[in-house]
């Protein structure tokens, strides 16, 4: 039926007799079923569940307001976890109560979309109030429906943080005792004196008359955000007629005899909050934010004294903890921040970072960075022969690794495509008076070798970090050695003409 | 219009789960539960053929997405004259 109906409604059709079609399946729903061959034509709900009567409000307010093409419906874990077999348009399932955490991620990256985040009983008010609680503390412009029928449905009927005092369910056999599992979580109200939502309700499908009452409700959740308003949160108190043990017009009636008088029907919020306004340009430029003085000439975008060859230039750092691992990636990233790029630091933490290996990501780029996880790293610095044997095969194709010995191991086999340079660094380092300064060594030969980033600029991070004088006379000779030796001692690992293993 | 019901309404016996909610809802009491058993082994929900208002109110109780389709009589297009009608002198 529901095929004959677009243009029904526009043209009365005579075959139905003067009839002309009023409601039929919204087109918000796919026409068939995917998730079981058998199934096509129905939900996967039991009969008489809420969430068919909340599935096809929403998709009426959503048909209504024309935003199909732009909505994004994030399920949650429960009984509607398969509301992306149903709903056609953008779908996002995500981790057991983590709904509002996902859809602010959504929000945030498109705001233009009108993202939905659907919940249960116990997906929102058990292992997801803190999700809850903090994304309409922020006030993020989602739409929150909030299922609420008093027992977890999908696990078999627990108890749930809003069943009644004295209801029965498999973990609470005798009744809910407040003494014991205290008192049923009033969401609507909790959500309602945080300041910033703009739309806070309960309803009920209770009966016809709160069934339209909830359809209003719903409509107005998503007119919000399609006016851009704010936070909008919508209880709907919701039949579960399978684990209330009741048939579907019975449990419809429960709602209004029991749950109602717990959880009373109302309007708890509905204005706009007055918010301060942010007068703080968005960004500003890295040397005002870090209060550093630029080196001279070092900041190679803004006065093209050092040119960056590279779109993207990814490094890993790895060694033993206390090689200075994680300190030489993060001044490679405060240098490509001084030089104007754009960078990340990712380090490995963990039970490694004393006396195991431990290694980090840096990524050096002219555009934003996605992600600052490295799957296949430009250059390699391997301190010792653990990271050399674990991280080579990562090595991307005519990739550099810097290994820190004067030969490579007997039986390792450099991958194809790559090039690899042997600096006895740590020998030189203990030679110039610190072992310590192995990694800046190691920086030098990187800088000379790839020219990646601008030596003026390493002196002037180093000159920041390090306070001793001695010291700092020690680390501006390890870095002038590490460049040295790739000019004069370079001693290529492979016997291949252009350096690179066959 | 005498005889002639103002609404009508058509049930998917392939999407209904026999659960009786419009059959409880519905105003003028139309609806019926079938006696005999569909596909899915349900009394699947069915129309009586007389007295259906086209009020809707069973398309929204009913959990199913396309289970129920409601149909109202058409009204019959009367051209009004700007006289009669004011500003909204289209079909009423």
């Amino acid at each position: 039926m529901a095929d004959e109906s677009k243009n029904a409604v526009v043209e009365p059709v005579v075959s139905n007799n003067g009839y002309e079609l009023i409601h039929s399946k919204s087109p918000l729903f796919y026409d068939l079923y995917d998730r079981k061959s058998e199934l096509k034509h129905q939900t996967h709900y039991c009969p008489g569940c809420g969430h068919g009567v909340a599935h096809k409000l929403i998709a009426e307010a959503l048909q209504e307001l024309g935003v199909q093409d732009k909505t994004i419906f994030v399920s949650p874990v429960g009984c509607s976890v398969f509301a992306y077999y149903y709903f056609d348009v953008g779908n996002v399932q995500v981790p057991h109560g983590r709904a509002p955490a996902s859809a602010t991620a959504i929000k945030r990256a498109c705001p233009d979309k009108i993202v939905i985040s659907y919940q249960g009983d116990g997906d929102l008010a058990a292992i997801g109030t803190a999700e809850i609680i903090h994304a309409a503390n922020r006030g993020e412009k989602i739409t929150v429906f909030f299922v609420n029928n008093a027992i977890y449905g999908m696990t078999g009927g627990q108890m749930a943080p809003t069943t009644l005092v004295g209801q029965k369910s498999t973990t609470s056999p005798w009744g809910r005792r407040p003494v014991n599992e205290g008192f049923p979580l009033h969401m609507a109200e909790l959500i309602s004196t945080l300041e910033a939502p703009v739309y806070v309700e309960r309803v009920a499908l209770s009966d016809n008359k709160n069934i339209m009452k909830a359809r209003r409700a719903i409509k107005k959740a998503l007119e919000n955000q399609c006016n851009g308003a704010g936070f909008s949160f919508v209880e709907i108190l919701s039949p579960c007629p399978t684990i209330w043990g009741k048939d579907p017009v019975e449990a419809r009636r429960w709602v209004l005899e029991a749950m109602v008088p717990i959880f009373p029907l109302n309007v708890f919020r509905d204005h706009k909050p007055e918010m301060p306004v942010n007068n703080a340009p968005p960004q500003r430029p890295v040397p005002d934010v870090l209060e550093i003085t630029p080196v001279e000439g070092a900041h190679g975008a803004a006065t093209g004294m050092h040119a960056h060859h590279f779109k993207n230039f990814t490094i890993k750092v790895a060694g033993f903890g206390g090689q200075g691992v994680l300190l030489l990636g993060q001044l490679l990233t405060e240098m490509g921040m001084r030089e104007g790029l754009e960078v990340s630091w990712l380090p490995s933490y963990g039970p490694e970072m004393r006396s195991g290996s431990a290694h980090c990501h840096v990524c050096l780029s002219q555009e934003r960075i996605g992600s600052p996880l490295i799957s296949h790293p430009d250059a390699l610095i391997a301190m010792n022969e653990i990271s050399l044997r674990k991280f080579a095969p990562q090595v991307a194709q005519g990739g550099l690794i810097l290994y820190n010995r004067d030969t490579l191991p007997d039986d390792f086999a450099l991958p194809p495509g790559v090039r690899a340079i042997c600096i006895p660094a740590s020998e030189m380092a203990d030679k110039l008076g610190s072992m310590k300064t192995t990694n800046i060594v190691m920086m030098g030969a990187l800088l000379e070798e790839t020219e990646c980033l601008s030596p003026g600029t390493a002196m002037g991070v180093i000159e920041d970090k390090v306070k001793k004088v001695a010291l700092l006379e020690t680390n501006r000779k390890a870095l002038a050695a590490g460049r040295e030796f790739i000019d004069h001692q370079v001693r290529i690992a492979v016997t291949q003409p252009d350096g690179f293993a066959e | 219009m005498a005889g002639q019901a103002r609404g009508r309404v058509t049930i998917d016996v392939e999407e209904c789960k026999g659960c009786g909610l419009c059959v409880e809802s519905c105003p003028p009491k139309c609806l019926e539960l079938a006696p005999e058993l569909s596909a899915y082994g349900v009394h699947p929900a069915r129309y009586s053929g007389h007295d259906c208002t086209g009020c809707g109110i069973c398309f929204y109780c009913c959990p199913e997405p396309g289970a129920i389709t409601v149909y109202r009589v058409a009204r019959p297009l009367k051209l009004v004259t700007k006289a009669e009608g004011g500003d909204h002198a289209t079909a009423v």
